[in-house]
């Protein structure tokens, strides 16, 4: 009996154990399988943000550097009269300079005058004529001037136009592409850094066409958004923490708070267009409108942040200054709104960010517009960084797509710092209690 | 003007406080014991001119534009506006306007010129009064709040009592701006109705807004039923929650369980840079990148997809509510007690069984509360879907195919110059006012649903 019992034990104890190691195996297959899946998951969401950088690298670098061509051009008097300044064919004196530098091309053939002309921008010859305009005595004599291709030969210089492609495919001809050597034989081509990108307002012409009105109107309406919503942002919140009666009221406005965060963007846009726009009278695309709309999207950030930093301030900070005999408000506004600074600051500027990066609600009122001058007020017809970028995105010109990723990596510049002050300030200057 | 309004205003509420402060310390000097410190004295004046004649400027500013308008056109002779109608006069009144502005189209009529110079003079009236009355008001408190200053004058409280209000309108303006989204499109909305049956809107299966503007012009008769709109929006909610929901889930699962320390505390500020990156960047993205790869996908193997593909867009914003919901997980599951994890470790669960079957649904609702607000997220995401898809609605649920979105459709009615007259445009709001109740809900079941959880470890 023993004998066999101790067998059979013997017996299902191996098994036992068997079947356990064969389960213990299973189950540490899952375990490998779900860490598998977890490191996929958080590989292709780093891959994607990689691809996603890195296309914009690849083609937004090639903006920030510009094809220039630098001639001699002789002012001819006859063509730029001193009488009819500002007036003049400066495009003819440009070409027929150009015209020089390129052996075999009949002057006498307006045609291919026409294709020389085209070699420079069209801002060439506004940027002769102020300088003869300020200086008439350039009339005659022969000045050294650097000016920006034109598109088609900033992006050949730049290696985007193949030249091993058919003819008739191609966005220059064959001739075209010998003036080029030509220019380039003799020295002539060279590219700086296109400074152009920041200190040029908007333009029809990608080579011309910068930044400078997006950055100053998204400045004014940080602007705006800041001195709107930071005070109003501050006072609901400390009201809301510290002073507010735990009622039906008071939960109503808290309960609102936090669905104005969750509203979409773009129901802000279309109350400024109703309210700001259609009510009031505001003027459209004006960064001032844009700051206000701005304003009340940042609001619920602000006051989140706010009421989270008044929250970290121990209550024995209040209940030391309330002995001593402060009233509340001198408590609130001596003691714990200086303790709870930094991270109210750092909420507003994480909010402050978020509203730079906005684009839908300033396309409603208008900010998409094209306007070829920086804003000198908030009340100035004005682009916002990001709304033109959506502008160059939409644009047909082959040189805007590169305009549109260098765009995207200044606007990325300007988010980055603002993100790395807050964080610099979170870790600086927070205090743990 | 208005500037030197502002700076008139700033110089004489400072004024108030050096006065009033300086009254208050010659009180003690004096002997006299003040109630108040001499700082409240100051802030006292400072707040009681600063304050309402702040509000009144504000409030003049909005008005000065409408009265000088209605002035204006009250004033044009007799017979010019008969029998034009509202469209028509406020065409004359901008072409007077920017003959205001020195503006000048074509050769104007001797009494539009007229009124184009009396605007002038009577903007420039409207601010010489601003600052005339600016001035006197400010004195006049100034003179009120200096003869208050006493030694018993209780300064303190009428400043806490001044800051207190102004505090409660600072939170009361949340709830304005509330007010002003529903108002606003609750009015637009009506009017819409008004030219277009609610049950059109709500069951129609057509959506063409392309209405003539001109009676002259060739366009479609116009057809407003949002249907297909909606469906749209969420064919490319589906693809994006398809990517989502997987990587943002899995990702969270192994940051906060697998991940060793540095891993962790390297790629989560690396998961938030995916979610500070602007979204019009995504569309960017979406139109250069994704849109062509999908293609060419398609293309090599024999399927035809469409230039702006929902896939392109929905795939894209996947990627943005990545960030969202890994990060939603993550404090849902850092939120189950440790208790639980201790206890299933303890039984001999392998880590994989106790996030599986234990932390995960115990982290549930959270995780649900998450998933939901990325919903809402994705039905009112703009740019993204204003790039990448497509313009004409198209009632499929095929996600090769061309969708529009609501936000797609709100923004292509409104942009350029808009009136608010026509079906086009108000039909913009009524869609608005939809996207708006729909994320509503949803934002207040996911907030109910994360609210609830928490109260349940808590």
């Amino acid at each position: 009996m023993s004998v066999i019992t101790s067998e059979l034990a013997a017996v299902s104890e191996e098994s036992t154990t068997t079947a356990i190691r064969r389960s213990l195996a299973r189950r540490k297959r899952k375990q490998v399988i779900l860490q598998t899946l977890g490191i996929t998951a958080i590989s292709i969401a780093f891959l994607m943000l990689f691809i996603l950088i890195a296309s914009l690298v690849s083609t937004g670098h090639t903006a920030f550097i510009q094809t220039h061509v630098t001639l001699n051009v002789f002012v001819d008097p006859e063509e730029v009269p001193l009488s009819r300044l500002p007036r003049g064919n400066f495009d003819d004196v440009l070409a027929a300079s150009l015209a020089k530098s390129i052996p075999g091309v009949d002057v006498s053939d307006r045609a291919t005058m026409r294709k020389i002309e085209d070699i420079f921008s069209n801002g060439a010859q506004f940027k002769l004529r102020d300088m003869v305009v300020e200086n008439p005595d350039l009339i005659g004599q022969t000045v050294e001037l650097s000016v920006p291709v034109s598109d088609p030969y900033d992006q050949l210089n730049k290696d985007q136009i193949d030249r091993n492609t058919p003819e008739q495919l191609r966005r220059l001809k064959d001739n075209q592409l010998g003036y080029f050597d030509a220019l380039q034989a003799a020295g002539m081509i060279s590219t700086p850094i296109n400074t152009g990108l920041i200190t040029n307002a908007d333009s029809r012409f990608p080579e011309l066409a910068g930044l400078k009105g997006a950055i100053i109107g998204s400045f004014w309406a940080l602007l705006v958004c800041f001195v709107i919503s930071f005070p109003l942002g501050i006072g609901a919140a400390i009201y809301l923490e510290e002073f507010a009666p735990k009622n039906r009221i008071s939960d109503i406005i808290e309960v609102n708070i936090n669905n104005l965060a969750a509203v979409p963007s773009v129901v802000f846009g279309l109350l400024a267009l109703a309210v700001f726009i259609g009510w009031f009278g505001l003027p459209r695309s004006v960064p001032f409108v844009g700051g206000l709309t701005l304003a009340l999207m940042t609001m619920p950030t602000i006051i989140i942040a706010t009421r989270a930093a008044l929250k970290a301030v121990p209550p024995s900070i209040r209940e030391a200054a309330l002995g001593i005999g402060a009233s509340r408000q001198q408590v609130v506004f001596g003691h714990v709104l200086p303790l709870a600074m930094p991270g109210i600051l750092t909420g507003t500027i994480i909010g402050l960010a978020q509203a730079l990066g906005e684009t839908a609600p300033l396309l409603l009122i208008g900010m998409n517009a094209f306007i070829t001058s920086a804003p000198s007020t908030p009340f100035d017809s004005a682009t916002a960084l990001p709304t033109q970028i959506f502008i160059w995105a939409d644009s047909p010109e082959r040189g805007f797509v590169s305009r549109t990723s260098a765009a995207i990596l200044v606007l990325m510049a300007f988010l980055i710092s603002m993100n790395a002050i807050a964080i610099f300030m979170r870790k600086k200057l927070e205090r743990k209690w | 003007m208005t500037t030197f309004a502002f700076a008139i205003l700033l110089v004489i509420s400072l004024l108030g406080y050096w006065l009033n402060r300086r009254t208050a310390l010659a009180i003690r000097r004096d002997g006299a014991r003040l109630h108040s410190l001499s700082g409240y004295h100051g802030l006292y004046s400072l707040l009681s001119i600063l304050v309402p004649v702040f509000v009144l400027t504000i409030v003049w500013l909005i008005m000065q534009g409408s009265v000088v308008d209605s002035l204006i056109m009250n004033s044009l002779p007799e017979g010019v506006l008969d029998g034009l109608g509202e469209g028509q006069s406020q065409l004359i009144l901008a072409e007077i306007k920017s003959l205001s502005r020195g503006q000048t189209f074509g050769t104007p009529e001797d009494w539009k010129i007229a009124a184009g110079s009396r605007l002038v003079s009577l903007q420039a009236t409207s601010s010489m009064m601003l600052v005339a009355i600016v001035t006197l008001c400010a004195l006049g408190l100034l003179i009120l709040a200096k003869k208050r200053v006493t030694a018993t004058f209780r300064a303190r409280q009428g400043v806490e009592w001044i800051v207190s209000g102004l505090m409660v309108f600072c939170s009361v303006v949340a709830i304005f701006t509330t007010v002003g989204i529903v108002s606003s499109l609750a009015f637009e909305t009506y009017k819409f109705l008004q030219m277009v049956p609610l049950t059109e809107f709500l069951f129609g299966l057509n959506w063409e807004p392309q209405i003539p503007i001109r009676a002259d012009q060739v366009a479609a008769a116009g057809a407003f039923g949002w249907i297909p709109v909606i469906v749209g929006t969420l064919v490319i909610t589906v693809v994006a929650l398809f990517l989502a929901i997987p990587i943002g889930l899995f990702s969270a699962i192994y940051l906060n369980e697998f991940a060793p320390p540095l891993v962790r505390s390297t790629a989560k500020p690396i998961l938030e840079v995916l979610a500070g990156v602007p979204t019009v960047v995504y569309g960017f993205f979406a139109i250069l990148v994704v849109a062509p790869a999908i293609r060419s996908l398609g293309a090599s193997l024999g399927i035809g997809v469409s230039p702006n593909t929902a896939l392109a867009a929905g795939s894209v914003m996947g990627i943005m509510l990545v960030p969202f919901i890994s990060s939603f997980a993550d404090d849902a599951l850092s939120a189950v007690p440790r208790s639980l994890r201790d206890g299933a470790l303890a039984l001999g669960a392998t880590r994989a069984e106790t996030v599986l079957n234990i932390l995960f649904p115990a982290a549930i609702p959270g995780i649900v509360g998450g998933v939901l607000l990325a919903v809402s997220r994705a039905i009112g995401e703009t740019m993204i879907v204003v790039m990448a898809a497509g313009l004409i609605a198209n009632l499929t649920a095929n996600p090769l195919e061309s969708v529009t979105t609501v936000t797609v459709q709100i923004v292509t009615l409104l942009i350029g110059d808009t009136s608010f007259d026509n079906p086009k445009t108000l039909a913009a709001f009524a869609l608005g006012m939809m996207l708006f109740i729909v994320t509503l809900i949803i934002n207040i079941f996911a907030l109910r649903f994360v609210r609830k959880y928490r109260e349940a470890y808590d």
